[in-house]
């Protein structure tokens, strides 16, 4: 297949329409509106359902109702659109239909600015509305990866009835890579059992997530969890650069983790055996492959930009063994390589000074 | 269960054939409702139950439930249904339109639900012309969390959160909702109707059977503004409730067609 | 072994253009590459810019703080990334615009009379071509061919018009620079 320049939030929309999404519903906002506009454009020509809502609120409740009739059904936005998505984000959770969603993240809190963040990450993995329930979410480092993980994520949202969202950032969004797109699946015809359809020929299908009796609501989250448990256990994704014999590991997700891919050559350019350690999906969170790599390294920086959250998942697994020196980047400024260069230096100094640097 | 009552031989107490004059709808379930007595949501779920069998489209309706006293329509309507956060059954329901264009699709909505929270979905989804149908049951109160003022509550009402009457000059106007609906190009059906009167009553199905003809017809989004009586929270007996509409809502909001499609036929 | 390339000038002089087609070319190089713009309300008139990373291995990091080439099309460029360019690096300026002297001796500079070059080549439209063809000249990331494909494949069609003098601008820039010492 020919590689082309796609720019990340079109490459994305591309993407779902190959991967067989039917319905598309959403709100403008920076940084990812191309990804809308592209959908504007394409999802008539194909004959799907493209549809501006009057706001994100309207945008995901369309989706919750497409999503209702079996339909592949998506939205995307930016960080203060997804926050006023989190109500109906709660009751697709809570009623089990699948969707996708995608979060090119900016600065914050509230309005922010335009520029790349990824402060969204305890919202995505951890709050994505109220009761208990962990969305699916992935974060691409690179344009070809958004593709990738986007082609999947319709089949792993209708595998689980779950939410699956990609977590990229305005940076992701906005630059051009060469990337290979798959080829166009044929639209799905079939709809799944549970969908809404109309009663012909069988008893009624009832979408809700209401259940006022306590003992039938703690089963209904007994069976939720079971399957959050699934997910955790089947589907962690992760990549591991130059790990093999790094004394010092860098943790980072989506852009900052490509910056720390460059800081890795540059430490181990100046003698550090440095590694980096990428977490694709951030939830579930891929604990016991970091797990491995914390019982024999010497220090870990995590890299985000935010003030310091999946840093709490990366110590909480690390539980102590090691270091964790956190570097983070907030307000859009993206963090550079010799930044994180420079954390992996003093770490290896550090170190060094501990252990008498007699060697 | 089912195969031992057909094998039952019928009763042959008469030589006459009984005829058959009230039936439960096929659109409704046989589950006896949770509303107060005096309440008008179960007449109005009869109602719709019954249009929708006069039109034969049982096998491919699709009810998007409110949150409010109607949150467990779907448990009522022997249809394919699904419940909606609080306000959101338009966008909902043009989810589910828009991708199932040959379903009918209708909302079933009280008026904190779609007056209030969901002002912004219902304004919208009239807006865009959604080709869907909304029974919109208007009885001045949020009925379910226990008489809370509306945005259709009455001047000078008295509700748990206006307990001095509804003031609005602080607490703001009664909303019209069909007035604000009419002149939008996307509406093809938008009326009030009450239920205060067996003869009202009969004007209410009547329009349900308009509403839904609309989205057959394909002709514009429909809404029917029905209003109810809230016996509990009006803190007056069923029958005293019934008066209470003509009384004091009618003159607020006076029944009548605000609009009516030229192409719509019955 | 990456090389970064900021394109940088005022909105409307098609720096971010000049940044996809050399992004483009590089693509077809057979090379990665990365092109990321500054985005927002600066698209509108004020300073725009973007970075183009190229290698032959995935690139890292999509933006750096030291550029190893800028092409500097505007007085606010230049005053913004002389002092970033990387030790040893590349800087080119429009010396039509830009008149002053720079102050750093250990980097390269290449004034470009770039604004001239490109009305001579029949629009000062062009600018953002000749100041390419002027960087490739002095740091070959990609053969000129390449580029002439990138701007035959990627000229919008509401610029059809602006083709030939595009490769023609190209190759003026690459021979202006070709022609004079490194400062």
């Amino acid at each position: 297949m020919a590689r082309e320049l796609w720019k990340g939030n079109e490459a994305l929309a591309e993407a779902a329409i190959r991967a067989g999404v039917d319905a598309f519903f959403g709100y403008p906002i920076t940084p990812q509106t191309e990804l809308l506009e592209y959908m504007a454009r394409r999802m008539p020509e194909l004959g799907r359902t493209f549809l501006q809502a009057e706001s994100e609120i309207g945008a995901i409740n369309m989706v919750y109702g497409a999503a209702c009739a079996g339909a592949r059904a998506m939205t995307s936005s930016s960080s203060p659109g997804i926050s006023l998505m989190q109500e109906g984000l709660s009751y697709i959770a809570g009623s089990e239909v699948p969707c996708v969603l995608v979060d090119i993240m900016r600065g914050g809190p509230g309005l922010g600015n335009i520029q790349p963040g990824q402060a969204d990450y305890f919202q995505l993995t951890r709050s994505a509305g109220h009761g208990d329930f962990h969305p699916l979410v992935l974060a691409p480092a690179t344009v070809q990866e958004a593709v990738d993980l986007m082609t999947i994520s319709f089949d792993l949202a209708f595998q689980y009835r779950t939410i699956v969202i990609i977590a990229g950032d305005g940076a992701l969004g906005q630059m051009m890579e060469p990337v290979t797109l798959p080829p166009m699946r044929p639209p799905r015809q079939e709809r799944p059992a549970w969908a809404l359809t109309g009663v012909d020929g069988r008893q009624p299908n009832i979408i809700t997530s209401l259940y006022l009796d306590a003992d039938e609501l703690e089963q209904v989250n007994l069976r939720l969890q079971a399957k959050l448990a699934r997910i955790a256990a089947a589907e962690q994704r992760w990549e591991c650069y130059l790990t093999d014999d790094a004394d010092f590991l860098v943790v980072a997700f989506g852009t900052v983790a490509r910056i720390a891919r460059t800081a890795v050559r540059t430490a181990r350019a100046a003698g550090i055996r440095a590694g980096l350690f990428r977490p694709i999906s951030l939830w579930p969170f891929p604990a016991p492959a970091l797990d491995q790599l914390a019982a024999r390294v010497k220090g870990v920086v995590v890299a985000e930009m935010n003030a310091g959250q999946m840093v709490e998942d990366v110590r909480l697994i690390v539980r102590g063994r090691a270091p964790v020196r956190f570097l983070g980047r907030t307000g859009g400024v993206i963090p550079l390589p010799d930044e994180i260069a420079s954390e992996l230096t003093h770490m290896a100094r550090i170190d060094a000074h501990a252990n008498g640097d007699r060697g | 269960m089912t195969t031992m009552v057909m094998e039952r031989e019928a009763p042959t107490l008469t030589a006459t054939p009984w005829e058959l004059v009230y039936q439960r709808p096929a659109a409704l379930t046989d589950l006896p409702t949770h509303y107060c007595p005096g309440c008008s949501h179960g007449a109005i779920h009869r109602m719709v139950a019954e249009v929708i069998d006069e039109l034969g489209i049982r096998e491919r309706t699709i009810g998007v439930a409110p949150v409010g006293c109607a949150v467990f329509a779907y448990k009522y309507f022997n249809l394919d249904s699904c419940e909606a956060a609080h306000g959101r059954a338009p966008a909902m329901a043009t989810g589910l339109k828009r991708v199932r264009p040959d379903r009918i699709v209708f909302t079933y909505q009280g008026d904190g639900d779609l007056a209030s929270i969901g002002g912004n979905e219902i304004l919208h989804a009239a807006l865009r012309g959604e080709q869907i149908t909304v029974i919109f049951v208007n009885n001045a109160v949020y009925g379910m969390t226990g008489g809370q003022m509306a945005p259709t509550t009455i001047a000078g009402m008295k509700t748990t959160s206006s307990p001095m009457g509804r003031d609005v000059l602080t607490q703001g106007y009664p909303i019209h909702i069909p007035e604000l609906l009419a002149p939008m190009p996307g509406v093809a059906y938008a009326v009030r109707r009450s239920m205060h009167a067996v003869a009202e009553m009969r004007k209410v199905k009547k329009a349900i059977r308009m509403a839904f003809q609309a989205q057959l017809q394909g002709v514009g989004f429909s809404i029917v503004e029905i209003l109810g009586a809230c016996p509990t929270n009006w803190h007056v007996s069923p029958t005293d409730a019934l008066d209470y509409i003509r009384d004091r809502m009618l003159p607020e909001y006076p029944v009548g067609d605000f609009k009516v499609d030229a192409r719509l036929r019955d | 072994m990456e090389t970064s390339i900021i394109i940088s000038g005022f909105g409307g002089q098609g720096a971010l253009f000049a940044g996809q087609v050399l992004a483009y070319a590089a693509m077809e190089s057979g090379k990665e590459v990365t092109w990321i713009p500054s985005y927002g309300p600066e698209m509108r008139g004020g300073t725009a810019h973007c970075t183009v990373v190229i290698g032959d291995e995935p690139i890292g990091a999509p933006l750096v703080r030291n550029p190893d080439c800028v092409i500097a099309m505007n007085l606010p460029s230049v005053d913004k990334y002389t002092p970033l360019v990387k030790v040893g690096g590349l800087l080119l300026y429009d010396s039509t615009l830009v008149k002053q002297s720079l102050l750093r001796d250990d980097i390269v500079s290449a004034a470009v009379p770039a604004h001239d070059i490109a009305l001579r080549c029949g629009s000062h439209q062009l600018v953002n071509i000749v100041m390419l063809g002027a960087l490739l000249a002095r740091c070959p990331l990609v053969e000129l061919p390449a580029v002439e494909q990138a701007l035959r494949a990627h000229l919008p069609e509401r610029h059809a018009d602006l083709l030939r003098p595009n490769i023609v601008a190209l190759h003026a820039g690459a021979a202006y620079t070709a022609s004079q010492p490194a400062v």
